[in-house]
């Protein structure tokens, strides 16, 4: 990010901003009449910056999912607040979010199960234009094709079923339905996880290219911080329900403060070989 | 000058398990069969870490699989694949049988697909004791709670007694690896052994195997796709591509001076800096472009040229040899770096 386009950032209000949220599950196992209680978030603040990528990061059960959940409106919190464009969204009725629906989409970790497999690739990202009732007829298929193009894919595979795609070609296909609606917001669940390298680098490209194409904000969310590290411009890091740490990719990077962002800088081991190679002569 | 091919590495290793010009194909939808596995050449010595790299689909998983003998039916195998110096290639089931465990095991990518999830964990590792000693039943738990206590799990009655999902990622992996030890076998075969697991954990099972390694001398193949789990852990790496080794040698070596450059442009995916400035709106990561090949239709010549930037004429037509640039370092490229 430049300065310039930096300081135009800034000069515009938050997209998202969280206030003191909290969420709990109770969990009665069967059979039995005791309960347990996870607090899942536990007072979080968070601003999601517009057009910039924000990084959520964090160990496995630290809450970064249910964070991303409650954003979407897919789960109700307890309490705090979720302001979007400058309206409180947290406590609205299902109804009342007819307008937010469209734009805040998700994309999530595991492809194959968030594609219908009965579905060709084309009916895949045109369902939510037809649920819209955004495009129909002849256009809708062809709007389709053009989102495919638009991702990477070739509108020749539109007939085909989303098993006869490798994993990264269903993350594009995941892709290119959430952007037909022209979101504002896009939240990508651990959707980097599982896939190689080569192919987590060319969706990471293939997502800068549709921020910069559509001024989309991001929220990734990962536990991968030499992933992150490349991309991000704001990284929050959670830990126990709870973010411990946030700022910057280059502050949270270069000066750590908390012990949890500490132990997973040192727990990275593309960050520690970084850091290695980084010093001449600490080769072998 | 290029250095001239000459026999590799390979034939002076004095090694544990040795694959010669392996090969396994399918029967596809097209006239030419699948080549998952094109002519592969490995060896690895008692007591040494070898870790294969690659993307998905090059053929890592149906290297593992050809070794213990699990692939399906329909695949056809062609080569050789010694363990010491016994030819595992065409051995009758009840033979592999003993091999599988006692010898030779695997740690699979998802131990919560490869552990019943009807069977306490303790009992699915006394299991492969059962197979392969004659224990009682007291020593035989005994040995399973050692097992546990090994790969650094405390709490060993719990975790004797859990089902798979009552336990974590990082546990189920743990168990995975004990189940794997169960019989001291002398090779372990680890296939992307911390995929989705978050950093901290992987970290920790790498510890565990690391430690295994050092302190047991334990012979280990570790699969994976990301080089950065690879540095300071193997002593050798081979990289595959299209179900070949393209380039094999020390590990450090193989991190200091890749030769090939498909191992360049996959360490080069590695992060480098954490530099102000170097990302935003339009920057992009450095990247290979496009995918691996499609296996029913690979020409003549070498199957990286099409995403190679530094093919030329020769490497459409011609598949290049194993050439030696240094002792103990092999790579398969007309233009590689000598």
């Amino acid at each position: 990010m430049t300065a310039e386009q930096g300081a135009k950032r800034a000069a515009k209000p938050a997209l998202v901003r969280v206030k003191g949220l909290h969420k709990r599950y109770v969990h009665r196992p069967v059979f039995s009449r005791s309960e347990f209680a996870v607090d899942a978030l536990k007072n979080v603040d968070l601003e999601l910056q517009p057009e910039c990528l924000t990084a959520l990061v964090g160990a496995s059960g630290s809450g970064k999912s249910t964070l991303a959940l409650c954003l979407a409106m897919l789960e109700k919190s307890d309490a705090g607040e979720i302001w979007f464009e400058e309206r409180e969204i947290s406590r609205c009725a299902a109804h009342e979010l007819a307008w937010l629906r469209p734009k805040i989409q998700m994309v999530f970790q595991d492809s194959a199960g968030a594609l219908n497999p009965f579905f060709s690739a084309a009916q895949i990202v045109a369902e939510p234009l037809e649920v819209q009732r955004r495009e129909s007829g002849r256009k809708l298929r062809l709007r389709a094709c053009e989102l495919m193009e638009e991702v990477g894919l070739s509108a020749d595979w539109a007939d085909r079923s989303p098993l006869e795609f490798s994993g990264g070609q269903r993350q594009r296909l995941a892709i290119a339905r959430a952007i037909a609606l022209q979101p504002t917001l896009l939240i990508l669940d651990e959707s980097l996880s599982g896939l190689d390298l080569v192919t987590q680098a060319q969706i990471l490209n293939l997502l800068a290219d549709i921020r910069f194409a559509r001024s989309l904000t991001c929220l990734l969310i990962s536990h991968d911080l030499s992933l992150v590290g490349q991309v991000a411009d704001h990284i929050a890091v959670m830990h126990q329900g709870t973010i411990v740490e946030r700022g910057t990719r280059q502050r949270v990077f270069g000066n750590p403060q908390h012990t949890h962002t500490r132990e997973l800088l040192a727990a990275t081991p593309g960050l520690e070989l970084a850091f290695r190679t980084a010093q001449p002569g600490m080769r072998t | 000058m290029k250095p001239v091919p000459v026999a590799s590495s390979f034939d002076e290793a004095a090694g544990l398990l040795r694959v010669c010009g392996l090969s396994v194909s399918y029967a596809g939808s097209g006239p030419s069969p699948v080549m998952a596995l094109r002519q592969l050449d490995l060896a690895i010595a008692a007591g040494e870490v070898l870790g294969v790299l690659g993307e998905s689909g090059c053929g890592k998983s149906t290297l593992a699989l050809s070794i213990l003998g699990l692939l399906p039916s329909a695949a056809r195998i062609e080569g050789s694949i010694l363990f010491r110096n016994e030819e595992l290639l065409g051995l009758p089931e009840r033979q592999l049988r003993r091999i599988r465990g006692a010898k030779i095991s695997l740690i699979h990518q998802e131990p919560g697909f490869a552990l019943s999830p009807v069977m306490r964990v303790g009992d699915q590792i006394a299991e492969v004791i059962i197979a392969h000693r004659s224990l009682t039943r007291k020593a035989r738990k005994q040995e399973v709670e050692s097992m546990l206590r090994e790969v650094q799990l405390a709490d060993t009655g719990r975790i004797y007694a859990a089902y798979p999902h009552q336990l974590s990622g990082g546990e189920l992996h743990r168990v995975a690896i004990a189940q794997a030890l169960a019989c001291r076998p002398d090779l372990i075969i680890a296939d992307e052994p911390t995929r989705s697991l978050d950093v901290t954990v992987q970290a920790e099972i790498l510890g565990v195997l690391r430690n295994l390694n050092q302190t047991v001398g334990t012979t280990l193949i570790f699969i994976t796709h990301n080089p950065a789990l690879l540095a300071g852990f193997a002593d050798r790496v081979a990289v595959m591509y299209a179900g070949r080794a393209v380039e094999e040698g020390s590990g450090s070596r193989m991190f200091f001076r890749p030769r090939h450059p498909y191992t360049k442009g996959l360490l080069d995916l590695m992060p480098r800096s954490t530099r102000p400035g170097d990302s935003g709106f339009g920057s992009h990561l450095p990247v290979i472009p496009g995918g691996p090949p499609d296996w029913q239709s690979l020409s003549q010549g070498c199957a990286f040229e099409p995403r190679c930037s530094l093919r030329t004429g020769i490497c459409r037509t011609e598949n290049p040899g194993e050439v030696t640039p240094e002792a103990g370092h092999r790579v398969s490229c007309f233009n590689h770096d000598s």
